[in-house]
């Protein structure tokens, strides 16, 4: 018996790992004494399946996990998947909130498989609005943008333009950016996971890259004297979307709930690029 | 108090692991403060993953929570990446619960650990912003407390920290809570100007020492350290440390902090007895935290159970320093495993256990969920070595728990040995190694491959111990042992030994049994960028030679020189309840390689841990756990020798005799070779 949550990751905990959030799913599921299935062997660990690592420091409305239970023990105790969100947030950290909760059938397909794309919003400082609008263009025109990933420790020259699926200066209205400081503007997007899922720090190189800057230009620190052009630093980030196609349609990774495209959460600011 | 986290918000997403910033673990308080409540910050002076997990300041935090009067909060020492961007953003030292500024509360109280620490102890009070010298803070500074084990010598950090407090802080911390409050009104911390009459009350608590009220005097002539007397008439002479009677009344850390993130010893932690009294002659907690206070079977069980329901762990550790010495822990560990609200699935890890009380059961119990690795200390590479140091394991009981390990089903067992140790000879270092492949060859009859892991670290004497006169084996002599032992276990296919870097060895022994004077060298290393030196990519010997260097000191004087008999010792007028002459005789008794029974299950030989505060050992069993050799009027014989000496019937001619100066140098030679 196999079943799927949805859940967030916001606010203080966004600077936990992936792992970290592991861990934490481990304890609160023991807590909760739910009759989870087990590894085989010396170091037996719960049967747990997250879909996409979230970049540490960014926050989510949709990370996915898949929990294996023992369907005879399961099926003893009379596990009620509708009561589990509530039981499990009790247990949760604050910041980590179950929305929904299914049984899904025991596939071959994990998580990470499937996912297709992800749905971004962000919020960039050290630019204007109309600077970043410029930018997004540039980029959408572009046959390919190079910027340099980081792979298994070294670093290769990758285009990124092919993941970009959508990209628009957001609403600066939309709460989803909204920045009281108004030190910062917004920006949704839509990448590719495959074949390799795009961070969005490496988007934010690209919209540098596109702008005649060098690729590989200092990103993540405070924009430094001297540089060509002003550069957007990434400020937040937030997944609202996981998307997974099946017969052609783009869903949502809880079976059963089909969701048009532009239909997301960011709805009024995405535009698809293609 | 205005929270910073606004201002350390954006740090975080430059620096390494941002979530040792933030706070929210499962366990934390909700700290509320108010103009009643004395605020502490509690900090621990290594990084969050290291400092987390300890227990002690786990402990003072929830019971000073608990106090309508006290409002505790909880710190660590950022990495160098957050400490950089902190300093550039003019972020001070900050708290991980509210995220208000060191600088803000009453007291700010650090966990010394181990002396590596201190430098960080120096960056965090500027960090925070607070005056780096106790002399030029004011009534706007908080209170610099400390305590934790190294606070049995303080002098090295006598000039930074207002004051320290000794021994278990249970009751202590209360105490100092409410002279504090008495001072405390309102906004200003100590009215009338008048901070050096708060601590002139702080020291009146008894376990407190305020290094200001005593004054320091220095020999004319040798520069040695002549006296440390009470500037008052109130002020006592001799700080006693204090001394919780029952670990029963004590079922703290009630609220286990279970962080957000991976740290060290991330597991419940249950904590079986305090104290030991198996002597080990080298071991500073051994000497420091007697007698022996067992916590009940049933607080035990009730802690374990409780605790793993509340947090979601499935692994506990029963902690103490010497777990398998607890009365019934079989029946312990089988109780946690067989709990049937455990599901079967919480491992159960037992530190620090001892090779004479580890049995076929215990590692039965142990390896039934998962099988975590195994670690035995002999200490001593020979029997001889072993009798100084009063470890009195035989080979045959390492044997046979290595043997037990083995047939359960381990591969790799780890052992922990020193070196230079007093009267260390070539055939003691040696001795390591042929213990070591004979347990590797025990392991070969049950398993075709397996790892035994021999764990070299270079002796510190520890004040407060038998050892404290002993000098340090040198930098070169360390190396040359290691070497010695790494080349003998070259062809030995299945025998891994790991060492401690000598030169952090010597950086230890610098500051343990230093003086007040020893805190310019601190500075100095500090100043110089010397922070984390207990990590070795920062460790630098150089910074610590230097300081010496610049305050007139040498490593030979400070570190490698025996103290003789007559000599004041810097930590003379601190006290964790034993005898001078006892400490010296047990010194003694060492160099004639004399054992020393464990007066949990034999008559008391006064040390003065029990007789000097009416205490006494608190144990459910009057014999000894299975399988124990060390007085427990078994049959003792290995080698032909007798190695428990009981002191009431031992003649006095088996004395040693006094070790004079000669002697002393000639151990010098001996020791270094």
């Amino acid at each position: 018996m196999r079943i799927r949550f949805r859940f967030t990751k916001l606010g203080k905990i966004r600077f936990t790992s992936q792992r970290d959030v592991a861990r934490m799913w481990e304890r609160a599921l023991r807590r909760a004494r739910l009759p989870l299935a087990y590894t085989e062997g010396f170091s037996p660990r719960p049967q747990l399946s997250f879909g996409l690592a979230l970049p540490t420091g960014a926050e989510s409305l949709a990370e996915y996990l898949d929990v294996a239970l023992d369907p005879v023990r399961a099926a003893e105790a009379g596990v009620e998947v509708a009561t589990l969100p509530a039981t499990l947030n009790a247990l949760l950290p604050e910041g980590i909130d179950i929305e929904e909760a299914v049984v899904v059938e025991r596939s071959k397909d994990s998580l990470q498989q499937i996912v297709t794309s992800c749905s971004w919003t962000m919020r960039l400082a050290g630019l204007t609005g109309e600077e970043l609008s410029d930018r997004v263009d540039a980029l959408l025109a572009a046959d390919a943008v190079p910027i340099t990933r980081e792979r298994k420790g070294r670093e290769e020259i990758d285009d990124l333009r092919p993941s970009v699926l959508a990209l628009a200066v957001s609403d600066p209205e939309s709460e989803l950016v909204a920045d009281p400081t108004g030190r910062t503007v917004g920006l949704v997007a839509e990448l590719s996971t495959q074949p390799r899922g795009v961070r969005p720090v490496e988007l934010v190189r690209g919209l540098i890259a596109v702008s005649g800057a060098l690729p590989g230009a200092s990103l993540e620190g405070t924009a430094t004297d001297g540089h060509p052009g002003r550069i957007p630093v990434l400020d937040r980030a937030c997944r609202t979307q996981q998307w997974i196609e099946r017969d052609g349609l783009r869903q949502e990774p809880l079976l059963g709930r089909v969701v048009p495209a532009g239909a997301d959460r960011a709805v009024h600011a995405l535009v698809r690029a293609s | 108090m205005e929270s910073l986290w606004p201002r350390i918000e954006p740090l975080l997403a430059h620096v390494t692991k941002p979530a040792r910033y933030i706070g929210g673990e499962l366990g934390a308080q909700r700290v509320v403060h108010g103009p009643d409540a004395v605020s502490w910050l509690l900090v621990y002076p290594d990084t969050y993953e290291v400092g987390l997990p300890n227990q002690g300041l786990q402990i003072l935090y929830e019971i000073l929570n608990e106090r309508d009067d006290a409002a505790a909060e909880r710190s660590y020492a950022p990495w160098v990446d957050m400490e950089a961007a902190m300093r550039s953003a003019g972020v001070p030292l900050f708290s991980v619960e509210n995220h208000l500024a060191a600088s803000a509360f009453d007291v700010v109280a650090f966990n010394l650990s181990a002396e590596l620490v201190y430098t960080n102890v120096l960056n965090l009070i500027d960090l925070a912003g607070v005056p780096l010298h106790a002399a030029d803070r004011t009534d706007d500074d908080p209170v610099v407390m400390a305590g934790g084990h190294c606070v049995f010598n303080p002098e090295p950090l006598a000039d930074f920290v207002d004051c320290f407090v000794l021994g278990d802080g249970e009751e202590v911390v209360s105490e100092c809570n409410a002279v504090l409050a008495s001072f405390r009104t309102g906004p200003a911390r100590t009215p009338g100007g008048d901070r050096p009459a708060l601590l002139r009350a702080l020291s009146r608590v008894p376990g407190v020492y305020v290094p200001s009220c005593y004054d320091v005097a220095y020999d004319g002539t040798t520069g040695r350290l002549a006296g440390i007397t009470p500037r008052f008439d109130d002020t006592p002479a001799r700080v006693e440390k204090r001394t919780i009677t029952d670990l029963g009344d004590w079922p703290y850390p009630r609220q286990q902090l279970v962080p957000l993130i991976e740290v060290v010893h991330d597991r419940l932690n249950v904590e079986l007895f305090r104290g030991c009294t198996r002597g080990c002659r080298f071991c500073q907690a051994g000497m420091i935290t007697r007698p022996v206070r067992e916590r009940p079977a049933d607080q035990v069980r009730t802690m374990v159970s409780a605790g793993l329901e509340r947090t979601g762990y499935d692994e506990v550790a029963l902690t103490s320093l010497s777990s398998a010495d607890y009365s019934g822990i079989e029946e312990t560990v089988t109780g946690i495993i067989d709990d049937p609200s455990c599901s079967g699935q919480v491992s159960v890890s037992l530190p620090s256990l001892r090779v004479d009380a580890f049995t076929v059961g215990t590692a039965a119990q142990i390896q039934r969920v998962r099988r975590t690795g195994l670690t035995f200390a002999p200490e001593g590479g020979t029997w001889r070595m072993r009798q100084v140091i009063n470890k009195l394991i035989r080979e045959e009981d390492l044997y046979a728990a290595v043997d037990a390990a083995f047939s359960q089903g381990w591969k790799r067992v780890k052992l922990y040995f020193l070196i230079g140790l007093p009267t260390e000879t070539d055939e003691d270092t040696l001795g390591i190694v042929a213990l070591a492949k004979q347990c590797v060859a025990i392991g070969k009859r049950y398993h075709s491959s397996v790892t035994v892991t021999a764990s070299v670290g270079g002796f510190v004497p520890k004040v407060q111990t038998p050892f404290q006169w002993f000098g340090q084996n040198t930098i070169e002599e360390l190396t040359r042992k290691v070497h010695l032992l790494r080349d003998a276990a070259r062809p030995v296919r299945g025998l891994t030994i790991r060492w401690h870097d000598p030169k952090a060895t010597a950086a230890e022994g610098i500051v343990s049994r230093g003086d007040r004077r020893m805190g310019a060298v601190v500075e100095h290393v500090w100043r110089n960028g010397g922070t984390f030196q207990e990590w070795s990519e920062y460790f630098d010997l150089d910074l610590w030679t230097d300081a010496l260097a610049a305050s007139g000191m040498t490593l030979e004087d400070a570190v490698y020189r025996h103290r003789t008999e007559d000599e004041v010792l810097p930590w003379d007028h601190v006290s964790a309840g034993l005898h001078r002459d006892f400490l010296w005789q047990d010194w003694k008794d060492a160099l004639a390689e004399h054992g020393l029974p464990d007066c949990r299950w034999t008559p008391c030989y006064d040390c003065g841990a029990c007789t000097g505060y009416g205490v006494e050992h608190v144990v459910a069993s009057a014999v000894p756990p299975a399988g124990g050799s060390q007085g427990t009027g078994q049959d003792l014989s290995s080698g032909g020798q007798v190695p428990v000496r009981f002191l009431s019937t031992a003649p006095s001619g088996a004395a040693p005799a006094e070790v004079p100066g000669g002697s002393a140098v000639a151990l010098a030679t001996e020791g270094r070779g």
